[in-house]
């Protein structure tokens, strides 16, 4: 298994304690797969992924395991990270703009971990990151290459970041919303870039999005987080078919689509989500969820499994979809 | 005679002048907005979707009369904006109200809710603070918010309730017509579900009719009869929403379909055309980037013509279908 994850929690310091912002969250991930990663903001998703590259911010606490090609990554250090930073795992982000630097020109970015990671000299390293460029399918690579990032367009600049994930040939992509500045058209060719890269390479994505569509339409596996924790995971075409946890089913639900009737009603979740959350007490999802029942509130739910794969976390999990 | 549309724009042009890149770059003109002419009916809710730089935000600040056109004219029940009085295009903006994307930036944090929301009757005038509270009372009830709110700021609200605020504010008027400027897509999807929900209440039960600015097709469906498709400041198709995105004329509006993601297969990109970005001067402004053009496409622009029942106005030369 390329990267596997058991029981991690990611703590922040709040001026009232600690703030668990992540908890008992497990999963892997195979060479060539694509894990999606859904949830609204603040449900952990973003903290997740920055875990797993030892970005989080300053002062988190970091516990559990995350063993990355055999290795443990929790307490590794931030020497041990940076090399792998880049090289074996590498990041993309939602806004290229502020993770590409203003002051120098795109083709020196691309060509700075192969330096860095490969130990290529300068000219090589030029002239790789042109050829990077080009299997982005950027129009022109080597304008693109002695361009500023200011000149390039969204769509542009985004597969500019592409192209420095990819340049040392990575075996683990963490994309953190790489398509929500975007427009949709260029959206569909970044995502099909994504799978194209994917394909001939058999590197491992994790894609981190707040829309469910977006995933189901480019991964083979989701987990759906809400406050810190996975509520259900599984393979993509099961989960959003026939979810088995309240908060997916209201997630699919309160999706508007260009089909629907006009006027037809969106399925809503009343109140909002808990902004800290005792993990030891009840389900987070309590109080908002149709299903709720005593038990609810006073003990965590069970994982429950169906089918390979497939686990929802949920008192009533056997009745979601039957009732309501 | 038949009673004038609620809104009119005819022959909209706007151009901006940019500044070049660069210390040394040259200046140049981009068409914001380049003979667009749309009619909205009342009661029937109007969308304009399209991508960055279409030109669907420069249309929301003309109707609303924040800014003037270069040429063509905007009417509001028959009556020419820019050719009001000061004083009178004032009352005529009593009658039309605004919601923005962002409930963050357009909430006044240090003004209680009861404040923000009357505004817009504040700038009317006339109104006295008993009437003023109790319409906020309405207002705030028609949202969905509680009476109780309008002492509270709006950092004590989540981001759904501050676009509810935000609604509230814009409705206090009772004014015909709401321009809306992605009013949802800051907000998490459950609470999109909410504004969204609201919107077509206000317009089934408050007879609110939206002028819907979406880049999201899914938000456009869900609230507008008839919608337009815009491209660099063009519209290129307008008809029934619902007919419009399940058989879309105009290649570009069957791109917009296709690239819009759905649960059920993945989404579909269109090939990336080797000219995208330099559209032909005096050609179609889509000929660069669509699949089906041929010669005549880039020498002739297309204008807007009635196809089919006359339900739907397409703005090329081979439309699909």
């Amino acid at each position: 298994m390329l990267l596997e994850v058991a029981e991690l929690a990611v703590d922040l310091p709040m001026p009232r304690g600690w703030h668990r912002v992540v908890d008992q969250t497990s999963f892997s991930l195979a060479e060539g797969e694509s894990l999606g990663v859904v949830g609204e903001s603040g449900s952990g998703k973003t903290m997740t992924a920055l875990a797993l590259m030892a970005l989080t911010p300053e002062g988190a606490r970091v516990s559990g395991s995350i063993r990355f090609e055999e290795r443990e990554l929790v307490g590794l250090g931030e020497r041990g990270m940076r090399q792998l930073r880049g090289d074996r795992i590498a990041m993309v982000f939602q806004e290229p703009m502020t993770a590409l630097n203003p002051l120098h020109r795109v083709g020196a970015q691309v060509a700075e971990p192969l330096m860095l990671h490969r130990g290529l000299a300068r000219t090589d390293a030029h002239r790789r990151a042109v050829e990077l460029l080009e299997h982005v399918r950027l129009a022109e690579p080597e304008r693109a290459a002695r361009s500023y990032p200011f000149a390039l367009s969204g769509g542009e600049r985004q597969r500019a970041m592409i192209a420095m994930a990819i340049g040392c040939s990575p075996r683990l992509v963490i994309a953190d919303e790489p398509t929500t500045a975007l427009d949709v058209t260029v959206q569909a060719r970044i995502l099909a870039l994504i799978d194209s890269l994917r394909a001939e390479s058999r590197m491992a994505i994790l894609l981190v999005s707040h829309d469910l569509a977006v995933i189901a339409g480019h991964c083979d596996r989701v987990m759906v987080m809400y406050a810190g924790v996975i509520m259900e995971s599984g393979p993509v075409d099961v989960v959003l078919r026939q979810p088995k946890n309240p908060y997916t089913l209201a997630l699919l639900e309160a999706r508007p689509r260009p089909d629907a009737p006009r006027g037809a009603r969106l399925a809503t979740i009343p109140g909002a989500p808990p902004a800290a959350y005792d993990h030891r007490a009840g389900c987070p999802f309590a109080g908002r969820c149709a299903l709720t029942v005593e038990r609810c509130w006073s003990t965590p739910p069970p994982q429950v499994a169906f089918g390979p794969n497939h686990v929802s976390r949920c008192h009533r999990a056997d009745e979601v979809g039957l009732i309501q | 005679m038949s009673e004038p549309p609620l809104l009119e724009a005819s022959s909209l042009v706007k151009t901006y002048r940019l500044a070049g890149v660069g210390p040394f770059g040259r200046k140049s003109a981009r068409p914001a907005l380049a003979e667009v002419s749309f009619a909205v009916r009342r009661g029937r809710s109007f969308g304009i979707v399209g991508e960055s730089g279409s030109g669907k935000s420069t249309l929301a600040r003309i109707v609303l009369a924040l800014d003037r056109p270069d040429l063509g004219a905007v009417r509001l029940e028959g009556r020419s904006l820019f050719d009001l009085p000061r004083r009178e295009l004032r009352a005529a903006r009593a009658h039309m109200q605004m919601v923005f994307q962002d409930p963050y930036g357009s909430l006044d944090p240090r003004q209680r809710v009861e404040k923000i929301v009357a505004e817009p009757l504040a700038a009317l005038g006339g109104a006295s603070a008993v009437e003023r509270r109790a319409r906020v009372k309405d207002a705030l009830e028609a949202v969905g918010l509680k009476a109780s709110d309008a002492l509270k700021h709006p950092h004590e609200f989540s981001g759904g309730q501050r676009q509810r605020i935000a609604i509230a504010r814009a409705v206090i008027t009772r004014p015909k017509l709401v321009v809306a400027d992605e009013p949802v897509s800051a907000l998490d999807v459950s609470v999109q579900a909410q504004a969204l929900n609201l919107m077509s209440d206000l317009v089934r039960e408050a007879g609110v009719t939206f002028l819907l600015i979406s880049h999201d097709l899914g938000v456009v469906a869900h609230v507008c009869e008839t919608t337009a498709v815009m491209y660099r400041g063009r519209i290129v198709e307008i008809g029934r929403t619902d007919d419009l995105f399940a058989r879309p004329a105009h290649p570009y509006t069957r791109e917009l379909v296709d690239a819009t993601p759905r649960l059920d297969r993945p989404t579909r990109a269109a090939p990336l055309a080797a000219t995208d970005g330099a559209p032909p001067s005096g050609g179609c402004p889509y000929a660069g980037r669509c699949p089906f053009s041929r010669a005549r496409c880039r020498e002739h622009a297309p204008i807007l013509e009635s196809k089919g029942d006359g339900s739907r106005e397409v703005a090329c030369h081979y439309p699909l279908g």
